[in-house]
């Protein structure tokens, strides 16, 4: 690494401050363009999910066991169980494949 | 009357601490065998308060990325926070001073949005405090106790929780994709688009950071093009309520 850790922490404080910090001190009106609003509420979505996947598949020591994982996340998320449980039931299902697959 | 507003914050952020903490460990974990050291791991959720910034910001700092990839990604993947400080910024107090919103605007996450937006009224910048007062430790803490036992834990605990935090991400967008068919199609059209920059030849070249804000901004763009938000909804946007409905 050529680049100073501390460099990178204060950049990503700052940004991240900044963007939390001005519409809230600032801005005191509605934003007024629809196409605007509907790109930030759309933004999360296509962001979590770009993160997500195939990132999920390289997650783990082996892709059967992380696949297993996407599926039990996928599966839990579908019924709207809460964010811990939908990470821990994916955790498990890797644990559990990954024990399957040393005694396959 | 402060004082009330920020014990009602204060109740309210134990279940939020406690998710965090989950959480954060393994953000603690994962930095630690990324090569940083528990204080720079500690000191990244202390300043960021954010889990997918920090995941990612994690994997840049890993490539050794460059700063301007550093800070575009924290600033496509944290946009959401600018929606959110809009909509509280309609919500606290009226005349509530302009150090309060400096303080506040500090502890804007998913989830104290999220209770902040959902109370009655106008909301106090004691009861935001209340809930930063248990959630900034709880994910602090979590980081702490996630770097220092990450050395600890065997090989497949580590496995296991590689796919953490992808749960949390998946917890958060499929509920909304099923009410939402603009939504589901936001969802699989980014996790497509990025599939294209993992694996066709050309692309593969684009650092996984400049993927992911070119495939957040093709796809929310044309979802926001095609499927513009209904009027009215706007406020909840934040709230990841069900919108677009047919």
């Amino acid at each position: 690494m050529n680049h100073n850790v501390y460099i990178y922490i204060f950049v990503m404080a700052v940004v991240t401050y900044l963007i939390r910090m001005l519409p809230i001190t600032l801005i005191k009106k509605d934003i007024a363009s629809p196409f605007i609003r509907s790109f930030l509420y759309y933004v999360p979505y296509a962001c979590l999910a770009a993160m997500t996947f195939p990132a999920i598949l390289s997650a783990t020591d082996s892709v059967i066991s992380a696949a297993a994982g996407f599926a039990a996340a996928l599966i839990a998320a579908f019924k709207e169980k809460s964010l811990v449980t939908v990470a821990l039931l994916a955790c498990l299902a890797v644990f559990v494949v990954e024990r399957v697959l040393m005694v396959l | 009357m402060n004082g009330e507003s920020f014990r009602s914050g204060l109740k309210d952020g134990i279940p939020i601490a406690l998710g965090y903490f989950a959480v954060s460990f393994t953000f603690g974990i994962m930095a630690v065998s990324a090569g940083l050291t528990v204080w720079q791991a500690v000191l990244i959720s202390l300043t960021n308060l954010t889990s997918a910034g920090q995941f990612a910001g994690l994997e840049i700092i890993a490539a050794g990325g460059s700063y301007l990839e550093m800070a575009l990604t924290q600033l496509i993947i944290n946009l959401r926070y600018c929606l959110m400080s809009f909509s509280l910024s309609q919500k606290l107090t009226r005349g509530c001073a302009r150090g309060h919103r400096f303080a506040v605007a500090f502890g804007i996450t998913d989830e104290i949005f999220g209770i902040s937006a959902s109370r009655e009224g106008r909301i106090s910048p004691y009861y935001n405090y209340g809930a930063m007062c248990v959630a900034i430790p709880g994910w602090t803490l979590g980081t702490l106790a996630g770097a220092v036992s990450g050395n600890l834990l065997p090989e497949f605990a580590l496995s296991a929780l590689g796919v953490a935090i992808y749960g949390m991400f998946l917890a958060v967008i499929i509920p909304p994709a099923k009410h939402s068919r603009a939504v589901l199609g936001v969802v699989f059209g980014a996790m497509a688009v990025s599939c294209l920059f993992a694996y066709v030849p050309v692309l593969r070249q684009v650092s996984s950071g400049f993927a992911i804000i070119i495939t957040t901004l093709l796809v929310a763009g044309a979802a926001a093009y095609f499927c513009p938000v209904a009027e009215d909804d706007p406020e909840k946007a934040g709230n990841f309520s069900k919108q677009n409905d047919e």
